[in-house]
């Protein structure tokens, strides 16, 4: 029997990867081909999905991008071994763009059957709870913070700093929220471990659960993934089944379980405090901090709030050791980040490598470039509220301080690329709007702001009294970014800031050349 | 012929009953309410803001704070077309406008037919293959012209 993976990401689904599938187990079925078909999460090689992989004694032969008219194509050259068809990729692990990453985090994402607890198990999984449980949880808090992970949703607050605040907090109960609501346009980390590989996210919150003393945990994950929330709910119920979850975890004296919370598509739910209300039934609406959620978090009780990457991350920190992963990275920007390459880009998809990497290498020559074939205009790093960066800042190192000298934001780690043709004023001009739409309104600056935001760049398009327009435009993105309460508000000034300072020349007057001025 | 069922205080009873042992039930409600009925009936926001002892002004306040509860049940299918960033670098602004446009609605609205209402939705974490849309819940990647005018001439023929 010949073990062939194709992916169940959505990423691969909405590709064509469940056609896919058919049409090779229907061929299979038909020319009485011995084929176990398994489906795996995504490599992140989305170019390339739906990418089969079929299972040799000398590692997996890959196949992509296979749509489901090439399937009758690939057996008749003799697939599962066709290496002269023109689908043909070779050894996947040799793939440079797989073989130049450093997977910590993903290192199981679209190896594995991701609902599969002895696939988890035989890749590695549960041995950071194992030597968390030998430690004890002071040790484990101490152990995450030595190892310098930072908030993966962007912030890039120390991670272990955070638990400790919780673990030394007092309070009737406490909790461990992941925030799952990956709203950024650009990103897909957090979707591709709950497809691929969710039971690293249940041990990572099972990890700072016993760290913390918390027994309950909830996952906040956007109704915009109905694929991650499904596959996210069976993993649940298999580590339920299993032990991993639930009065008595791992037999190790601790009690803990775990719910799926789906988000109603309010982007602003993904700031922590909005994240919180939404779950407590409210609408979102950012809290003024402090307190501290880790002192009155969900329920006003201490409460670990971190990203899902954050939490994925953490398997690995206490099965290989904090230095194993401190070891790698770029001044205070330990370890690896996965990065997210996506929009107009040949290669897009996830590539999680060592902090330091300079975004012209990330852009360039893992990404191979625009799609369109034409040259790279803009990235905007970090998602809606992220700056959008010029070929001349191409030199920035990946890192949280190098991206915030250059008036950027890492985030949660998306870059998404435009080519020449895209308007910058009119990109702008859509993040007051994103804004407007997506602002809780709690906050002035951003309720109003962002609203007049929009009418000041209706004014530039339309090439009204530009310098006077220019000038307020400064001034109220001064006001929003010191002014709003949370990074709404407060953020959307950078893609608009940086569109005007790196292109000034889409803010002229479009029907009158520059020098008209 | 609808998806959905019509209005049942009853039923709706019942749906708001089987959350109310959750911590935080109102979020699981909603999205059970809308799930039966296509929308958040304006009958059914008096009978969950009793039963979570709140006032009817701050349950509408939390109905309407989400993008995602309807007023109103949509067509049969619902199409939603990413908006964000990494799919209007892909073109995904032209191609909604286009469909738009032949269709003869604005975003939110339903065809005459009742078979498609149309949505926006910001970012479906498929950026790496934009322009991406969702018809239900089955995810679409790589749109072209073509392959949407496909997807629509599916939705409005079943």
């Amino acid at each position: 029997m010949t073990r062939i993976f194709i992916p169940r990401d959505s990423a691969a689904l909405a590709c064509g990867a469940d056609e896919v599938a058919e049409a090779l187990a229907a061929q299979a079925r038909a020319r009485g081909l011995a084929l176990e078909i398994v489906r795996n999460g995504s490599r992140g090689m989305f170019w390339l999905e739906p990418l089969v992989e079929v299972e040799t004694p000398a590692g997996r032969i890959g196949y992509g991008p296979v749509a489901p008219e090439d399937v009758a194509g690939l057996i008749a050259a003799g697939f599962p071994a066709a290496p002269a068809h023109p689908l043909a990729l070779g050894p996947v692990a040799e793939i440079a763009f797989l073989k130049r990453q450093t997977r910590f985090t993903f290192a199981r994402c679209g190896l594995t059957d991701p609902l599969s607890l002895a696939d988890y198990r035989a890749h590695g999984g549960y041995r950071g709870l194992a030597r968390a449980l030998s430690l004890g949880a002071a040790e484990t808090v101490e152990e995450v913070v030595r190892s310098g992970l930072r908030g993966r949703g962007g912030a890039g607050f120390p991670t272990g700093v955070k638990w400790k605040t919780v673990r030394e907090a007092r309070g009737a109960r406490k909790y461990v929220v992941c925030n799952a609501d990956e709203g950024d346009s650009g990103t897909f980390a957090d979707r591709m471990i709950m497809e691929g590989d969710p039971f690293a996210l249940i041990e990572g919150m099972t990890i700072a659960a016993f760290a913390t003393g918390a027994a309950k945990g909830y996952i906040y994950v956007r109704s915009e993934y109905p694929d991650a929330i499904a596959a996210m709910n069976a993993a649940i119920g298999l580590a339920r089944g299993a032990g991993l979850l639930g009065p008595d975890v791992m037999a190790g004296g601790f009690a803990f379980d775990l719910e799926v919370r789906k988000g109603a598509g309010s982007y602003v739910c993904g700031e922590e405090t909005a994240m919180l209300e939404s779950l407590e039934g409210k609408r979102g609406m950012v809290r003024a901090k402090p307190p501290l959620p880790a002192h009155k978090g969900l329920f006003g009780q201490p409460s670990v709030i971190n990203n899902l990457v954050s939490f994925a991350s953490v398997p690995f920190i206490l099965a290989e050791g904090a230095k194993a992963y401190a070891d790698v990275g770029f001044g205070r920007s330990r370890g690896t980040m996965p990065i997210q390459l996506a929009g107009n880009i040949r290669h897009g998809g996830l590539y999680e490598i060592a902090f330091g990497v300079s975004l012209g290498e990330l852009i360039d020559e893992v990404g191979g470039g625009t799609a369109s074939g034409r040259p790279v205009r803009a990235v905007q790093a970090g998602g809606p509220l992220g700056a959008y960066f010029p070929r001349a800042l191409f030199d920035t190192p990946y890192d949280y301080e190098a991206f915030a000298a250059r008036d950027g934001l890492i985030g949660h780690g998306g870059l998404v690329v435009f080519d020449d043709t895209v308007d910058m004023a009119r990109q702008a001009r859509f993040a007051m709007e994103f804004c407007a739409l997506e602002s809780c309104g709690k906050c002035t600056p951003c309720r109003i702001g962002s609203v007049r935001g929009m009418e000041v760049m209706d004014r530039l398009i339309a090439g009204e009294n530009r310098s006077a327009n220019l000038a307020l435009l400064r001034d109220l993105c001064n006001t929003m970014k010191w002014g709003s309460l949370c990074a709404m508000g407060g953020f959307t000034p950078y893609p608009v800031m940086s569109a005007l300072t790196h292109f000034p020349e889409d803010f002229g007057p479009h029907s009158l050349p520059a020098a008209a001025e | 012929m609808t998806r959905y069922a019509p209005w049942n205080e009853g039923r709706a009873s019942e749906i708001i009953s089987a959350h109310l042992a959750e911590e935080g039930p109102a979020l699981p409600i909603l999205h059970a309410l809308q799930e039966e009925f296509g929308c958040i009936p304006r009958e059914a926001e008096p009978l969950v803001a009793h039963a979570l002892n709140i006032t009817r002004a701050e349950m509408h306040g939390v109905v309407t704070f989400y993008h995602e509860f309807r007023a109103h049940p949509p067509g049969r299918h619902v199409l939603r077309l990413c908006r964000a960033e990494a799919c209007q670098s892909m073109g995904g602004e032209r191609l909604a406008a286009s469909l738009l446009d032949r269709l003869g609605i604005d975003w939110g609205e339903t065809t005459a037919d009742g078979a498609l209402t149309v949505e926006p939705v910001f970012c479906l974490g498929l950026c790496a293959t934009a322009p991406s849309a969702m018809l239900d819940e089955r995810v679409k990647g790589r749109l072209t012209p073509a392959k949407l005018d496909h997807l629509v001439a599916e939705a409005r023929g079943a």
